[in-house]
């Protein structure tokens, strides 16, 4: 397949006007310009490109929900990548940072958006020094700012660097972030298309999606919905990592097999064991197993296999590795980045790590496993975003497909527990009568 | 007593001290917070709940010293945005480059520019990894523990970091995902990505830090191609072509 976004990426001073000029850049701003918005949104819903910030949602409809009228309009990239697994949008914005600035300046004059916003995670901190070199080039060529290029649209466009925290990706949370507060989630509706980032309509969308308009411009949208399968069209950038031989991202047209790029593009576990577990979409999705592996990589297929596409991040673990340790990472993770404000998510996700601690310390009976699941049930749905949700379904998958060998490691755990008690107790001096395993509960 | 009372040297001192067990006590303030008899922490034992001291208001500019440099890059910050307060963060990351962490100090200056209390933006640095209520070192190595990387063998790698920085200038902190799981196990290093490491990188990453040169030279990320077999590898444009 012939890559889109990837085209020739890796060509040196992409990361410049010239360059990126030399090849055609910002032809399509030009050429949307000529174009009414509505004929551009037309293009853009053709397309029928679905946001690969991780929920899907189709980009065009969510620019159709913007009000009309005379109003003061935001257009938001979400930038904040922190899924884990996922850096596709790292390596686009450091290597070609212009399509996604071009991307903006489109999308703006469809949504009839006058000001624009890049919210970049405070991380990235070498991406964001590239953003803001290309945002002022942009400025200085008259590709950005006022009356562009000879028409009457107008737009301005500012990089913000987040400061880590991994709720600021979830679009609300971000928004208040963005507003200079703690970075909480809101409650919807409404949602932002209707009140947004200071309380105006705003449109949010990833950075990869908005890198892609200029080419779906380019192609037309009805040549861009060819690609890929009827419902998730085009090509995705796929972050593959873990137990891979080539880790790293490649462009894929939705619908290959996902064997097709763990095994023929990042070349399968090195050391040629067996998958024993992934995650296709980030480690919010819910894990799949070896057998999966033929599941199509696109956002319907993997819905119908029990998981999700998200942000189109495989990770790799093969057999060797406990499904406990992941567990914990995972665990761990939200318990750390939940935000606080809703009490199934700020409790259920310590809780969860409290209990899959206990499993190491041998505390843990197999009844946990049980209450980790339903304490799961618990979360969906009852928050205000999907942070808490997030955690619920890889761990509850996790809980469902490894149930057997979770248990094996909490009766291990429990007899090291007890073995180490006892060596305690007789160290001590004071046990030799009681030589025998000393009764738990 | 609060540990606002101890000047910043006396605090970088007890950060570098060990428990008498061993413990490593970096990065806690423990031994300076007061607490009652039976243990529990005296009521305001920390800055922002500081019972003895009255509200803080938004303090006044002119009575509040402010770097020149500092005052004029939070203006700047502040006119971008329709809402000045949309400057917060860029603001505290700003302060906390001059002042090395969010301290008190650093915390007022924001405030008197921005017009805002301090309790407000020490609210908000309180929610931000990446800023720092307590005093730290100069140097930040934030080590990735999450999935791929601990699937790869991160937490070996931060225990032989934190080994290796000790008694450096350096903070070794585990992290959440960087977003850099191409190059597992990785750190960022100042703000600079490397990997993939191996345990032996801890020793000649704290080597170039203490030198003062680039990290890592060869594992930066900043050098790394794309992997997807479809990208054609050379393209060089026409000017470099000409050149060659």
């Amino acid at each position: 397949m012939k890559p889109i976004l990837f085209d020739r990426i890796d060509e040196p001073g992409l990361n410049t006007l010239d360059v990126y000029q030399r090849r055609g850049g910002y032809e399509m701003l030009r050429k949307a310009l000529s174009m009414s918005p509505e004929d551009v949104l037309a293009q853009i819903m053709d397309s029928g490109i679905r946001g690969r910030g991780g929920a899907g949602f189709q980009m065009g409809r969510k620019i159709s929900f913007l009000p009309h009228g005379d109003m003061v309009k935001y257009l938001v990239c979400n930038a904040d990548e922190s899924e884990p697994g996922t850096f596709k949008d790292r390596e686009l914005m450091q290597k070609c940072p212009h399509a996604l600035l071009e991307g903006i300046g489109i999308a703006a004059y469809a949504g009839g958006i006058e000001k624009s916003f890049i919210y970049i995670r405070g991380e990235y901190q070498l991406q964001a020094d590239i953003l803001e070199a290309a945002i002022a080039e942009a400025a200085n060529a008259g590709f950005v700012g006022e009356r562009i290029l000879g028409s009457d649209f107008s737009m301005s466009l500012v990089l913000h660097r987040g400061a880590g925290a991994y709720i600021c990706g979830e679009e609300t949370g971000l928004l208040d972030s963005l507003e200079g507060k703690r970075g909480n989630p809101r409650l919807k509706p409404p949602f932002p298309a209707i009140e947004g980032l200071y309380a105006g309509p705003t449109l949010i969308n990833n950075v990869e999606t908005l890198s892609t308009v200029p080419y779906i411009l380019r192609m037309g949208g009805g040549d861009y919905a060819k690609l890929g399968t009827e419902t998730s069209t085009g090509t995705k950038l796929v972050s593959i990592s873990g137990d891979v031989k080539r880790p790293g991202n490649y462009e894929i047209e939705l619908g290959i097999p996902s064997r097709e790029i763990i095994y023929g593009l990042a070349g399968g576990p090195p050391s040629g064991k067996k998958i024993k577990f992934w995650f296709p979409g980030g480690s919010s999705s819910p894990v799949l197993t070896g057998d999966d592996l033929d599941v199509p990589y696109d956002f319907d297929s993997m819905a119908k296999a029990g998981s999700m596409l998200g942000s189109g991040a495989i990770i790799i673990a093969d057999e060797s590795r406990r499904i406990l340790d992941t567990m914990l990472k995972v665990a761990k993770f939200y318990a750390h980045e939940s935000c606080g404000k809703c009490v199934p998510c700020r409790e259920g996700t310590n809780w969860t790590h409290k209990m899959v601690q206990r499993i190491y310390t041998g505390e843990a009976t197999p009844m946990d496993l049980d209450i980790m699941a339903s304490v799961q049930e618990q979360i969906i749905g009852n928050c205000l975003c999907v942070l808490g949700d997030a955690m619920a379904m890889p761990i509850g998958s996790m809980v469902a497909k490894f149930r057997p060998e979770l248990e094996a490691e909490i009766e291990a755990a429990r007899e090291r527990a007890d073995g180490a008690a006892l060596e305690d107790v007789v160290a001590l001096g004071v046990a030799d009568e009681h030589a025998g395993p000393i009764p738990v509960h | 007593v609060s540990y606002r009372d101890h000047h910043p040297a006396d605090l970088n001192d007890a950060l570098s001290q060990r428990h008498s067990d061993g413990r490593e006590a970096r990065g806690s303030l423990s031994d300076l917070v007061p607490r009652f008899g039976h243990g529990s922490r005296v009521p305001g034992w920390d800055d922002a709940v500081d019972l003895t001291k009255d509200p803080a208001v938004i303090p006044d500019l002119a009575t509040t010293p402010v770097p020149d440099d500092l005052r004029r890059e939070i203006e700047a910050s502040m006119a971008k945005y329709p809402d000045r307060r949309s400057a917060a963060i860029p603001a505290l990351h700003a302060a906390q480059a001059v002042h090395g962490w969010c301290s008190p100090e650093a915390i007022e200056q924001v405030a008197a520019v921005m017009r805002l209390t301090p309790a407000y933006l020490t609210s908000v640095a309180s929610f931000y990894d990446m800023f720092e209520l307590e005093p730290k070192h100069t140097n930040d190595v934030f080590v990735c523990t999450n999935i791929t990387c601990s699937i790869l063998g991160a937490d070996e790698f931060y225990d032989a970091m934190a080994a290796a920085a000790e008694g450096q200038d350096i903070d070794v902190r585990s992290f959440e995902c960087l977003g850099a799981c191409d190059i597992a196990p990785m750190a960022s290093v100042n703000g600079e990505y490397v990997g993939p490491l191996e345990l032996a990188d801890a020793q000649r990453i704290v080597e170039d830090l203490v030198a003062g040169q680039p990290v890592l030279k060869d594992k930066q990320l900043r050098y790394r191609r794309s992997v997807d077999p479809n990208v054609e590898s050379e393209a060089p444009s026409p000017q470099t072509q000409s050149e060659t």
